[in-house]
């Protein structure tokens, strides 16, 4: 029998490693990306990593200190504004005010259902991914600031995206830039419906679907319809950038940019979930029929 | 063969609780949160150290540990599990074939061979993306492999500092 000195002994070749390796890590990536197992894994890897990525926050926070204490000479100037700011907001206030209450009235004429009032959590970014092919990003609110998944994520101009992956103390965004997220939106001018959706590009959406004689210009502003249930509608979504009408293809391509400052704010708003949504209607005998005729004539 | 290969000193042996370490400052520098153009030039940290200590103390780092390195990337990156896995083990891999011949020049001279190997890397952590229905990105996504050879040196040298033997005064 051959023996090999403990010395010399080095197990598996590199190559035979490497091929077992790749093919863990590729049963990984189907196991993840198909049917997306790995959730409580992810939350326990999340929780051991937490306090490194504080520890890396630090010298984003330090930064921010040095940068007020710069600022704190523009106080006045800064304080002039904001007050100028508040006032004018105040008026459009006292005017949102008198139009909820008259909102109220009319829909208690009309017997519709209230208008559910908006909570809004502050949250910071914490991390951004380091590839371009995930355009989600870490917050620093979690399960312990009652966060969950499906809420929707502002700035001060518009929507941002909605989280998709809550930890203890952190939660990931999905951004709507992410190829495999779409908005149902209204164009602001004339109410017409559609769907937006991530290109995965830097700054780019898409509006798919949308015929070539549909009523759209450059410029348009598109707002969340509220469809759906998950976005409060009136957020503003994007700008209609580009429309290129091919008349080889059924479909307009129209690409748009986010209004919001999708990869440039710190700080952002997470708002909690709107109307709980209703379940869904029981079919009707009548339709059960007629797709049995359906199913029967096939 | 290199001129100033027999002025090399023989490392001391490093120390696994070295290693670990090295690793999470690894981490801590790929968690920095960068924005816009220094986050293109940001190299991958993990990878740098994964492979350092692959071509010098190739007995005691495994693929095991890049592997389970690549899953923690993973997760923080909140990307597919086992894309970063892979291209850590194949940047093992590599290290392992290649540490006889990478040892025999300095770290400036191995700067270029290293921008190789990490583009491999990064084109692997590319090639599953795509494979998972994501755009084509721009050339200039391959940008931290370059910045990666730049500083090999520093790392290399901030690396070996552990394992440099010490000198004894009354020798010869």
């Amino acid at each position: 029998m051959e023996t090999v000195p403990q010395f010399f002994r080095a197990g598996p070749s590199p190559q035979v490693r490497l091929f077992f390796f790749a093919l863990l890590s590729i049963l990984l990536m189907v196991m993840d990306a198909r049917f997306s197992s790995f959730s409580g894994m992810r939350q326990t890897v999340g929780m051991i990593i937490y306090p490194l990525q504080r520890l890396a926050y630090i010298p984003a926070t330090l930064l921010d200190q040095a940068e007020e204490l710069i600022n704190d000479f523009h106080l006045t100037k800064e304080i002039a504004n904001l007050r100028e700011q508040y006032f004018l907001h105040q008026q459009k206030l006292f005017r949102l005010q008198m139009l909820e209450e008259e909102n109220a009235q009319l829909r208690k004429l009309l017997g519709a259902a209230q208008q559910t009032e908006i909570k809004a959590i502050m949250a910071e970014i914490l991390y951004v991914p380091r590839d371009p092919f995930n355009r989600k990003v870490t917050l620093n609110k979690g399960n312990s600031s009652e966060i969950k998944a499906g809420q929707v994520v502002v700035d001060d101009q518009g929507v941002i995206g909605q989280i998709t992956q809550v930890h203890p103390f952190l939660s990931e965004v999905t951004l709507i830039t992410d190829k495999g997220h779409s908005v149902p939106v209204q164009v602001a001018r004339n109410g017409l419906r559609s769907v937006i959706s991530g290109a995965g590009k830097n700054n780019e959406l898409e509006l798919r679907y949308l015929s070539v004689n549909a009523d759209i210009e450059k410029g348009d502003l598109l707002v969340t319809s509220g469809i759906g249930g998950v976005y409060p509608p009136g957020l503003p979504v994007a700008r209609v950038e580009n429309i290129e009408h091919d008349r080889s293809q059924d479909f307009a391509v129209i690409m748009c940019t986010p209004i919001a400052g999708v990869n440039r704010n710190r700080h952002v708003l997470i708002l909690s979930l709107t109307a709980p949504i209703p379940e869904h209607p029981e079919e009707e005998p009548k339709h059960t029929t007629q797709q049995e005729r359906r199913s029967r004539a096939r | 063969m290199p001129d100033d290969y027999f002025d090399q000193e023989l490392p001391l042996e490093a120390k696994s609780s070295f290693i670990f370490l090295s690793l999470l400052l690894a981490l801590l520098f790929n968690l920095l949160p960068l924005q816009g153009f220094i986050l293109l030039l940001q190299p991958d940290f993990v990878a740098m150290t994964l492979l350092y200590w692959s071509i010098h103390y190739p007995q005691r780092i495994g693929m095991t540990l890049a592997f389970m390195a690549g899953l923690v990337m993973d997760v923080s990156n909140s990307s597919i599990l086992g894309q970063h896995a892979l291209a850590y083990c194949v940047i093992t891999f590599f290290g392992m074939i290649l540490h006889r011949r990478l040892r025999l020049f300095n770290s400036f001279q191995q700067a270029p061979q290293i921008f190789w190997i990490l583009l491999i890397a990064q084109f692997a952590i590319f090639l599953t993306g795509l494979l998972g229905g994501t755009y084509f990105p721009d050339w200039y996504y391959f940008f931290p492999s370059a910045t990666g050879a730049l500083l090999w040196p520093v790392i290399s040298f901030l690396l070996g500092i552990p394992q440099k033997p010490k000198r004894d005064p009354n020798e010869l």
